[in-house]
C-alpha cells in the first residue's frame, strides 16, 4: 500500500487467518478488536482521496484503494456492519464461520476500494465464495443443497459479469472500473450490468435471495443481508447511473418484492424478499441518474443495511431462541420476548419510512428524484410499493409474530425468550443508528457523492407520510383474514430455474443415455462383430501364412534335427556304421562319374 | 412494556377509538397544510388524497397477493420434493 493508504480487507483477512488460533478467553476481545480495527481504518481512510495501493500486474495497473465520496460511504457502512455482525454473533464458538463473514466483510471492502475491473472481480468472487459457508453453516436438512444452488447461480452471474470485462478490454483496451458509455450500451455494458445486476437481486435473478438468505445461519443472515446486494448497488452506482432500464427493473423489483412478502409465511423469507424490494428503490434510484436520484439510492442502501441488518437481528433472535421461522410455528412472542419485539419494532418502523425512522431520510429522496425527471409513472409505482412495505414489514411482521394467534407449540413457547447480552447490545445499536439517521439526517447528507439540497422534515412530507401509513394500516385491520399466514411456499421463477434442471436432468437421462445406450449396442452388435471376424482372419493368417513361412522354416529344421538327431545314437558301432557307409556311397558315386 | 401493551388489549375499544380519531385528525390536517411543492397536481387538488392512495393501496395489494397466492403460487410445502423425487423413482 502506498501513502498512509491501510486497505481494510488486509485487516479482515489477517484477523481471519490468525483466529482459530486465538482461543479460550482472548477469542471474544479479539472477534471484537478485528472488524473494530477495520472500521477506524476506513474512518482513517475518508481523510484521503484519489487512488492508493496502485499495482503493476502485467501489462495492467490495479488500483486496490480508489478514495473517493462514493467509496467512502458504502465502505464506512460494510465497517461499521461487520462489527455489530460480528458483535451479534459473539457467543458463536465455530471459528470458521467468523472466518467466512471476514472473508465476506474483506471481499464486499476490496471491491468498493477497487478502481479496476480485475481486482473487482476477484473481490466480488471472494465475496460469493465466502458467504456461501453462512448458509451452509446453519446445518439445516436444506442447507447444501440451498448454498449449492447459491454457488451455482453466482458463479454464473460471475462468468457473465467476466465476460463483459474481457469483451469491454478488448473494445477500450483498459481496465479502469469507470462509469459505462450508458447512452450507447454495447454488449458489454448489457453483460457487465446483468453480472452487477444478479448481485443486486433483479428480478428475475433474484431467487437465489429469498431461498438463500431465509437458510442462512441466524447470524450469517445478518452479514448476508448487507454485503451482496449493496456491493452491488455500490458497483451499479459507479458503472450504471442513469441507465434507463434500471428505472423500469428498479420498479419491478420493488413491486414483485412486495407481492411476495405479502404473502410469505416465513419470517426470515419475508425480510428476504424485502431486500429483493428496497434494493429495487437504490436501481430505480441509480437508473434515474441525477445527483438527487444517486443521492437517494446512495442514502437508502446505507439505511437499509442498518434497518435490515436490526429486522434480521430481531428474527436471528426469535430462530436462535426457538428455532422457528414461521409465523404459523410463532405468534404472541411479545410476552416472552419484549426487547426483541422492541427492536423489531425499530426496524419495522424504519423500512416503513415512519418520520423520525431511517427511511424517511432516503426513500422520498429517490422518488422526488423521479417527480423531478418527469418519470411520474415511476415515481407513483414506488410510492404505492412503499404503502406495500409499510403493510407486510410495519405491520404484518410485527403483528403475527408478536401478537395475533398464538401457534406455538408448549416447547416453543418454553423455549422463547430474549437472546444473550451480546445480541442485545447489537441490536441496541442498530436501533439506535436507525433512529439516529431519520431524526438527524445531516451526518448521512454530508457523507453523500453529491451535495444534498434536501429537507425530509417538511410538514407536508410528515402529513404525506402519516396519511400513507395510517390508512394503510386501517385498509391491513380490516383486511388482515386476507394476509392471515398460511403453511405454504411461494413458486417463484426458480421454479423455471428448478424446471429447466430437471429438464437438463431428463436430457441427459432419456435422449442422450438413449444415444449413448444405442451407439454401444451398435457398436458391439456391427462394430466388435465385425472386429472379431477380422481378428479371427487375421489370427488364421498369421498362423498359417506369415507363421507358415517363417515357423515352417523352423519346423523343417527341427523335423530335420529329429531325423539327425537318430544318427547321434553315442554307440561307436552305428556311427562308424553311418560313417562308412557314406564314405562308400561317396567312393561309388566318384568311380561311376569318372567313368562316364 | 409487557405490562402495558396488556393493558392497551385490556382497553382495545378505547385504543381503536382513539386511533380513529388520530386518523381523523391526521386527514383533517390535510386540508390545512400547504400544498403548492406537491409533484403533482391530484396531491394539490384532491382532498384526503395520500389517505386515499394509502387506503387503496393497500387494499389492492392484499386483493393481487391474496388472488396470486390463489392461482397456484402458493403450493403444498412439500411441492419441490415430490417434483424432484420422481426421476429418482423413474431410476429405480
Amino acid at each position: 500500500m502506498t501513502s498512509s493508504f491501510i486497505h481494510p480487507s488486509v485487516l479482515l483477512i489477517a484477523g481471519a487467518l490468525l483466529l482459530p488460533f486465538v482461543r479460550g478467553p482472548l477469542r471474544k476481545p479479539y472477534l471484537f478488536l478485528v472488524p473494530l480495527l477495520a472500521l477506524c481504518v476506513v474512518v482513517l481512510n475518508t481523510s484521503l482521496a484519489g487512488s492508493f495501493g496502485v499495482v503493476s500486474f502485467l501489462d495492467w495497473q490495479l488500483v486496490l484503494g480508489r478514495v473517493d465520496k462514493l467509496s467512502t460511504v458504502f465502505a464506512l457502512i460494510m465497517a461499521l456492519m461487520a462489527v455489530i455482525g460480528t458483535l451479534y454473533g459473539l457467543h458463536v464458538d465455530r471459528a470458521g464461520e467468523h472466518m467466512a463473514a471476514w472473508f465476506y466483510a474483506a471481499g464486499s471492502l476490496g471491491a468498493i476500494y477497487s478502481g479496476d475491473y480485475l481486482s473487482l472481480f476477484l473481490f466480488w468472487e471472494m465475496m460469493a465464495f465466502a458467504s456461501v459457508f453462512l448458509v451452509w453453516f446453519r446445518r439445516g436438512p436444506q442447507s447444501l443443497r440451498v448454498g449449492y444452488r447459491y454457488l451455482l447461480i453466482h458463479t454464473i452471474g460471475g462468468i457473465i459479469l467476466l465476460a463483459g470485462i474481457l469483451l469491454r478490454y478488448q473494445a477500450v483496451g483498459n481496465i479502469t472500473f469507470d462509469l459505462l458509455d450508458v447512452a450507447h450500451p454495447e454488449l458489454y455494458t448489457w453483460l457487465i450490468m446483468i453480472g452487477f445486476g444478479l448481485n443486486a437481486a433483479m428480478v428475475p435473478l433474484h431467487s437465489w435471495l429469498p431461498e438463500a438468505y431465509s437458510e442462512a445461519s441466524f447470524n450469517g443472515a445478518v452479514f448476508l443481508c448487507a454485503f451482496t446486494t449493496k456491493t452491488a448497488v455500490y458497483t451499479l452506482a459507479r458503472s450504471c447511473a442513469g441507465m434507463d432500464v434500471l428505472v423500469v427493473l428498479g420498479v419491478i423489483m420493488a413491486l414483485y418484492g412486495v407481492i411476495y412478502a405479502v404473502m410469505e409465511n416465513d419470517i426470515r423469507k419475508l425480510l428476504a424478499w424485502s431486500i429483493v424490494s428496497q434494493v429495487g428503490y437504490m436501481v430505480a434510484g441509480i437508473g434515474i441518474g441525477t445527483d438527487m436520484a444517486i443521492n437517494g439510492a446512495v442514502a437508502h442502501a446505507v439505511v437499509h443495511i442498518l434497518y435490515k441488518s436490526l429486522l434480521f437481528m430481531g428474527t436471528g433472535s426469535v430462530l436462535y431462541m426457538t428455532g422457528k421461522t414461521k409465523f404459523t410455528e410463532l405468534g404472541g412472542l411479545y410476552a416472552k420476548m419484549p426487547a426483541t419485539f422492541f427492536f423489531t419494532l425499530i426496524g419495522c418502523l424504519s423500512i416503513s419510512a415512519a418520520p423520525f425512522f431511517a427511511a424517511y431520510a432516503s426513500k422520498s429522496m429517490i422518488i422526488t428524484a423521479g417527480f423531478e425527471q418527469h418519470l411520474n409513472w415511476a415515481s407513483w409505482l414506488l410510492m404505492f410499493g412503499a404503502t406495500g412495505t409499510f403493510m407486510y414489514n410495519g405491520l404484518k411482521l410485527p403483528y403475527f409474530l408478536f401478537f395475533g394467534a398464538n401457534h406455538c407449540s408448549k416447547a416453543t413457547w418454553a423455549k422463547a425468550g430474549d437472546p444473550s447480552w451480546n445480541m442485545l447490545i447489537a441490536m441496541t445499536l442498530g436501533a439506535t443508528l436507525c433512529i439516529l439517521v431519520g431524526t438527524a439526517p445531516g451526518f448521512l447528507y454530508a457523507l453523500l457523492p453529491y451535495a444534498v439540497d434536501y429537507n425530509p422534515h417538511t410538514a407536508y412530507h410528515l402529513l404525506e407520510t402519516l396519511q400513507l401509513l395510517g390508512f394503510a394500516a386501517l385498509a391491513f385491520f380490516l383486511l388482515k383474514r386476507y394476509v392471515e399466514p398460511v403453511d405454504r411456499i411461494c413458486l417463484d421463477i426458480d421454479w423455471l430455474y428448478r424446471q429447466a434442471g430437471c429438464g437438463f436432468l431428463w436430457l441427459i437421462k432419456h435422449p442422450l443415455q438413449w444415444c449413448d445406450t444405442a451407439w454401444g449396442e451398435a457398436y458391439r452388435a456391427v462394430g466388435l462383430s465385425s472386429l472379431m471376424t477380422l481378428s479371427r482372419f487375421w489370427s488364421w493368417f498369421d498362423w498359417h501364412a506369415i507363421d507358415g513361412v517363417v515357423d515352417g522354416l523352423a519346423r523343417s529344421v527341427r523335423a530335420l534335427g529329429g531325423k539327425v538327431r537318430i544318427l547321434q545314437s553315442g554307440q561307436i558301432q552305428i556311427t562308424l556304421y553311418y560313417a562308412f557307409s557314406l564314405a562308400a556311397a561317396l567312393l561309388v558315386t566318384f568311380i561311376f562319374y569318372q567313368l562316364l | 412494556m409487557t405490562t402495558l401493551i396488556e393493558y392497551l388489549q385490556t382497553h382495545l375499544k378505547i385504543v381503536i377509538t382513539l386511533c380513529f380519531v388520530v386518523l381523523s385528525v391526521i386527514a383533517g390536517s390535510s386540508l390545512l397544510i400547504d400544498t403548492h411543492h406537491a409533484h403533482t397536481w391530484v396531491e394539490q387538488h384532491v382532498p384526503f388524497f395520500w389517505s386515499l392512495f394509502g387506503f387503496a393501496a393497500a387494499a389492492v395489494i392484499i386483493g393481487v397477493a391474496r388472488w396470486f397466492g390463489r392461482s397456484g403460487i402458493q403450493a403444498p410445502m412439500d411441492f419441490y420434493d415430490r417434483s424432484h423425487s420422481t426421476p429418482c423413482e423413474e431410476e429405480e
